[in-house]
């Protein structure tokens, strides 16, 4: 690991401003996505800004009926929380299908949304990755590709989007707010959060240097049921080969959002409105998509899971 | 060289003095390129491990885990992968169980700590360690600590309800059931394979408690 000075932020606008003016430096919250990285030396800080002290930790209802969640809230906070539990059951059952108990413990929201990809040429630094180091190619592409994209990908990088918790927070239009190194606050759709890859897989978020998430705003509850399905290579533990986010109505019309074959989330207008139908909704949903040989089973594979999410809302 | 005089001679203490000569040949080495680089950054950082206090110093690099291991002497936690995988280091901060490999020491900057040696001592056993005797919940021994702990903050999650993907009722009480103690246990790795004995010490505790 390279070394590093540290520091304890007093403000999450002086977090901001302290990592715009240093590009070598990093937030650290949970840490348990980027100390792992940088144990490999694919991460390489030479300053940490720890935002732990600076409070965001709690979760609150806003006046628009819904609830406020603290950038620092942990994932173990977030899905036992008790509205939480009741009125966005997807988004809890989204965030313990992914990671193991200690980690949920310590990752937060605001971290979540940041996790790298898992592609495993992303991690290694002896191979040729466009998201890790820029113009170096992508190893990924011919190469053992079971894991990655298959929609949205581009011809410098095929990686996903790793997580769980986002692709939750895709089917309730969860909303992320910043406050940028100059002191000023947005608020960022979930929609427009991750962005494609392209030719810079290297830029993953709409996030600008320095900006700093500082919670993420669920809307009023939905209703309906909330169901999150994933299938993966072990039954605990692992990451999505797909994910099917949902919240479904009696009348079986409503949303869903896909996990683990896209730089993020996929969510489909045309998808939605096609619902209850299954093979019309896996079909707007996967439209376009650019699978490799290892992978194409995903195509199938989104119809079936989508199959069991909507047999299990009509039970 | 100090540093590892605290242990009395024993496969341990062969080890590392083995691994303090390697280091001494080197020397020469590491004074070059110590002269050629910025001094390596330091922290103070402040720990109470098992109800006991220790002012350290240490390079920001420090996990939580070494801290403990290499400064603190409590080889009980366990490096496995030191990747988050394998659970080996599980240990309980502030009540709640972590993986120590995955957490710089410099964060937890007066936390409480409670190691497999807080837990319990041979002659006074956790009830989760007395369990783990009494159903052979472990075979060569290197992942127990790190089980033991998280088993204990297991039963501490479902008591305070916090759900699992096996759980099917949200809003309803949490039970400590079979399938709610593996998934809930799946981020601590046993080579040997003692997960179901494992399962049954913790039902052992947890029905006790109940």
């Amino acid at each position: 690991m390279r070394a590093f000075t540290y520091q304890r932020a007093s403000s999450a606008a002086e977090a901001a401003k302290v990592v715009y003016n240093n590009r070598e430096a990093k937030f650290l919250a949970g840490g348990t996505n980027l100390i792992d990285l940088m144990k490999i030396e694919v991460e390489t800080p030479t300053h940490l800004v720890d935002v732990n002290g600076l409070g965001l930790d709690e979760i609150a209802p806003t006046e628009e009926g819904g609830l406020r969640i603290g950038a620092l809230v942990t994932n173990t906070a977030c899905a036992a929380d008790e509205r939480v539990r009741r009125d966005y059951g997807v988004l809890t059952r989204a965030i313990v299908a992914g990671a193991s108990g200690q980690l949920r413990n310590k990752a937060t929201t605001g971290g979540n949304l940041l996790q790298r990809t898992r592609c495993p040429y992303f991690y290694d630094t002896n191979q040729a990755c466009n998201k890790r180091k820029p113009g170096s190619g992508c190893a990924a592409i011919g190469g053992a590709s079971r894991q990655l994209g298959i929609i949205g990908v581009s011809d410098k990088c095929i990686a996903t989007y790793p997580g769980d918790m986002a692709v939750a927070l895709r089917v309730l239009d969860a909303v992320v707010e910043t406050v940028k190194p100059d002191g000023t606050t947005r608020a960022i759709p979930i929609a427009e959060f991750h962005r494609l890859w392209g030719d810079t897989p290297e830029i993953e978020t709409a996030l600008e240097p320095g900006e700093f998430i500082t919670a993420v705003v669920l809307p009023k509850p939905l209703g309906g049921k909330h169901l999150y399905h994933k299938v993966r290579d072990r039954r605990s533990y692992a990451f999505a080969l797909v994910s099917v986010a949902a919240v479904i109505q009696p009348d079986g019309t409503g949303r869903v959002a896909i996990g683990g074959i896209a730089p993020k989330p996929w969510r489909v207008e045309s998808a939605d409105a096609a619902l209850p139908d299954v093979a019309a909704a896996a079909r707007a949903l996967t439209a376009g998509a650019s699978p490799t040989e290892e992978n194409k089973f995903k195509i199938a594979l989104v119809e079936r899971t989508l199959a069991g999410v909507m047999a299990e809302a009509r039970s | 060289m100090a540093d590892f005089e605290a242990f009395k001679v024993s496969r341990r203490g062969v080890l590392a003095g083995g691994t303090v000569s390697v280091a001494a040949t080197s020397v020469p080495v590491v004074r070059a390129r110590a002269a050629a680089q910025p001094a390596t950054p330091t922290v103070p950082v402040s720990l109470k491990v098992n109800g006991k206090e220790h002012k350290l110093m240490l390079d920001t690099r420090t996990t939580l885990l070494d801290a403990l291991r290499e400064h603190i002497k409590l080889t009980g936690t366990k490096k496995g992968c030191d990747h988050g995988q394998c659970g080996a280091c599980t240990v309980i901060v502030n009540g709640t169980r972590i993986n120590s490999c995955l957490s710089f020491a410099v964060m937890h900057e007066g936390d409480e700590v409670t190691t497999i040696e807080g837990l319990g001592t041979p002659d006074n056993l956790h009830p989760m360690q007395a369990a783990f005797v009494k159903h052979d919940g472990y075979q060569c021994g290197y992942c127990t600590p790190g089980q033991i702990c998280s088993a204990v903050s297991v039963l501490e999650e479902i008591r305070k309800g916090v759900p699992s993907h096996v759980t099917d009722d949200l809003e309803g009480p949490m039970k400590p059931t079979n399938m709610e103690m593996r998934e809930r246990m799946s981020g601590n790795i046993c080579r040997c394979g003692a997960y179901s004995n494992i399962a049954e010490a913790m039902a052992e505790v947890a029905g006790e408690k109940a």
